[in-house]
């Protein structure tokens, strides 16, 4: 069940997935949560009611594609950080994908990253064209990849060199 | 020796105690919570991550801040909480002694609610005494709260959602995860907590373990093997992996000790972590007085505990003469209809099978029953 | 290893910090907190040797519970550091075996 095959076709027939003519239309959103677990917040997170999970709360979201205008705000809002935005006509040859990041640092608008796939298997560079904080430490980092990715981009490695560590003398004398 | 007379003792000041607390105290019982850590919150203010469920479960709020708001809202209805004070035993039936560091006190409480949460199930296998074989929640308390990293490279053992919430923030935590095994053909947690890790490089070995830790006085590596049907480790298929931090999260079980001492009796549920305290849908044990709430009364989550808790002190409140039997009755049913939410589905059924179970021991045991 | 910098928790506050003594050498710590972290903080995980075997023990549950984790405290033995805050000049020592009772 872990690999990105298997993953992806769980996915793609939970009510959360956008249909291909819909991709094409624009930015929408890709809900990627198929289990039935307690839990609603995108529900109310959406303010153009394109996310609905009703009752028992436990149903799987459904996407109502043509309410979704593609703003994004349910990508911070969803505590499994289960959403993205993809949008595959951001160019030519470019889709732009907006996933949900909690780990310092931060990638800087300009930098290329590694793209990796649901299992975390590098797929292709990206850049990185948006870095924005969403609800509560949510950060949305936007990345432009060639277009045939759009199905699969879902991750970047993160980066090293981050501010974590204190200098190990401010707690060591010897 | 000093007595305190009370109508409401709750022992465990989280999510299910002060939930507990928070209810009685609305109906005008006077409460006192007792916690033997220095801070309140139980198991809440390590949680960094979003909370699932509803709005009544503060969903998509980080678990520290909902410790924050029950914590706020015991304080407004001038609940006592005890901290660093641990009772340390029951005596003459309903008298519950306590030590503050300093001094032995005896609470003499009309009703009790024991909300005493979960404790860690260990796993032993060669190496498993070396300094760096952890509780995922021992560890979890070091990073979230003391901001301290045990160690730079972990082993997860298990995949249920502690494993992979605690994998996460280990990585948050700048640590590096090398491997998350989980001895069972699935994993157990939630899609989308294995989903957070997986996409960002963390290998899950689901059918594997860890058969041995090794290091001269400290962690420096540990054997991992492939199990077979029968989940015995398969020759040849041993690797060895380079880790300094070994966290076991196995489950957790009820930390139910004061409901043995209070003459509670028990039954064996293994979904819900083993030997649990019998009650009934309002949470009172077969012991008259003394109600269980939280994952004392069956592991299941935090959402569970505050409603429990809810429904605990409801019922301590109606009995002490608070609350009118058809207002509690209609309040005790909001709270247990939240809980059905969080009882269906795959992850929620086997949990509410478990529940069932119990409810009918203690209709099996207890005579004249309402 | 402290975490000075977090994406959920912030930047480490500035907390008051106080000295301890570990076998003989001094480290820094945190006012209030638990011995078990400051040890950890500065890279100690052995905290003391069995009775029989001679084996490192360190941290376990650090909930209180499991007692792997206690050392001699100001000449105090069998002091679970996980619950223990540290106080400005505590004494510490890596317990070997029971411990002795200093008079």
């Amino acid at each position: 069940m872990l690999n990105e095959e298997a993953i992806l076709n769980k996915i793609k027939v939970s009510p959360g997935y956008p249909s291909k003519e819909r991709f094409l239309k624009g930015p929408v959103a890709v809900i990627e949560c198929p289990e039935e677990i307690p839990c609603n917040p995108c529900e109310e997170a959406c303010p153009f009611g394109a996310i609905k999970v009703g009752e028992p709360i436990t149903n799987i979201p459904m996407l109502i594609e043509d309410k979704c205008v593609g703003c994004g705000k349910c990508i911070s809002a969803c505590p499994g950080l289960a959403i993205f935005l993809v949008n595959i006509n951001y160019s030519e040859k470019e889709a732009a994908i907006s996933l949900p990041y909690e780990f310092f640092p931060l990638p800087n608008v300009g930098d290329e990253v590694d793209v990796l796939n649901r299992e975390g298997k590098f797929i292709c560079k990206g850049k990185v064209i948006k870095v924005i904080e969403g609800e509560d430490h949510t950060w949305i980092i936007t990345i432009l990849i060639p277009k045939e990715f759009f199905e699969v981009a879902r991750g970047i490695k993160p980066l090293k060199g981050g501010v974590f560590f204190g200098k190990k003398e401010n707690y060591m004398s010897l | 020796m000093k007595e305190k007379e009370i109508d409401l003792a709750v022992v465990g000041s989280g999510p299910a105690g002060l939930s507990a607390a928070i209810e009685a105290a609305k109906y005008g019982a006077s409460v006192e919570i007792i916690d033997e850590n220095a801070l309140p919150g139980g198991q809440l203010f390590k949680q960094i991550h979003k909370f699932f469920g509803s709005k009544e479960h503060y969903a998509g709020v980080r678990g520290y801040d909902i410790g924050r708001k029950l914590l706020d809202e015991a304080e407004n209805l001038k609940v006592d909480i005890r901290l660093n004070t641990i009772a340390f035993g029951v005596f003459n039936k309903n008298k519950i002694g306590l030590f503050d560091q300093k001094s032995i006190l005896v609470s003499k409480p009309k009703k009790i609610i024991i909300a005493t949460g979960a404790s860690e199930n260990p796993l032993a296998f060669p190496g498993w005494t070396l300094p760096g074989v952890m509780g995922a929640g021992a560890v979890q308390t070091m990073i979230n709260i003391h901001r301290v990293l045990p160690g730079r490279k972990v082993l997860m053992v298990g995949a249920g959602n502690v494993g992979l919430i605690v994998s996460y923030q280990l990585l948050q935590a700048g640590a590096d995860v090398v491997a998350i095994v989980e001895a069972m053909p699935k994993i157990g947690g939630y899609f989308v907590h294995a989903a957070k890790v997986l996409r960002i490089g963390v290998l899950i070995l689901t059918s594997h373990t860890i058969i041995e830790a090794k290091g001269d006085k400290e962690v420096e590596s540990a054997t991992i093997a492939a199990l077979d049907q029968n989940l015995n480790p398969i020759k040849g298929s041993e690797k060895e992996l380079e880790v300094d931090l070994i966290c076991i999260a196995i489950g957790l079980r009820p930390e139910a000790d004061l409901c043995r001492m209070l003459n509670c009796e028990f039954t064996y549920i293994p979904f819900l972590g083993g030997h649990v305290p019998i009650h009934n849908e309002d949470m009172e044990t077969t012991t008259p007085g003394v109600y269980v709430a939280g994952d004392v009364s069956g592991i299941e989550e935090a959402s569970v505990a505050m409603e429990e808790g809810r429904i605990a002190g409801i019922s301590a409140a109606e009995s002490l003469g608070y609350i009118s039997s058809e207002e509690a009755e209609k309040e005790k049913m909001k709270c247990k209809e939240r809980l059905k939410a969080f009882r269906i589905g795959p992850f929620g059924s086997p949990r509410q099978e478990g529940k069932n179970k119990i409810f009918e021991e203690y209709k099996r045991r207890v005579k004249n029953v309402k | 290893m402290r975490i000075v910098d977090h994406p959920i928790l912030g930047k480490l506050k500035e907390r008051k910090k106080v000295f301890i003594e570990v076998d003989g050498r001094k480290i820094e710590a945190y006012e209030g907190e638990p011995i078990a972290a400051a040890l950890l903080a500065a890279g100690v995980r052995v905290f003391r040797y069995t009775s029989k075997e001679k084996e490192p023990r360190g941290l376990f549950c650090a909930i209180g519970r499991c007692t792997d984790c206690v050392m001699i405290v100001d000449g105090i033995p069998n002091v679970r550091t996980c619950v223990t805050s540290v106080r400005d000049g505590m004494k510490i020592e890596t317990q070997k075996g029971l411990g002795k009772w200093r008079k």
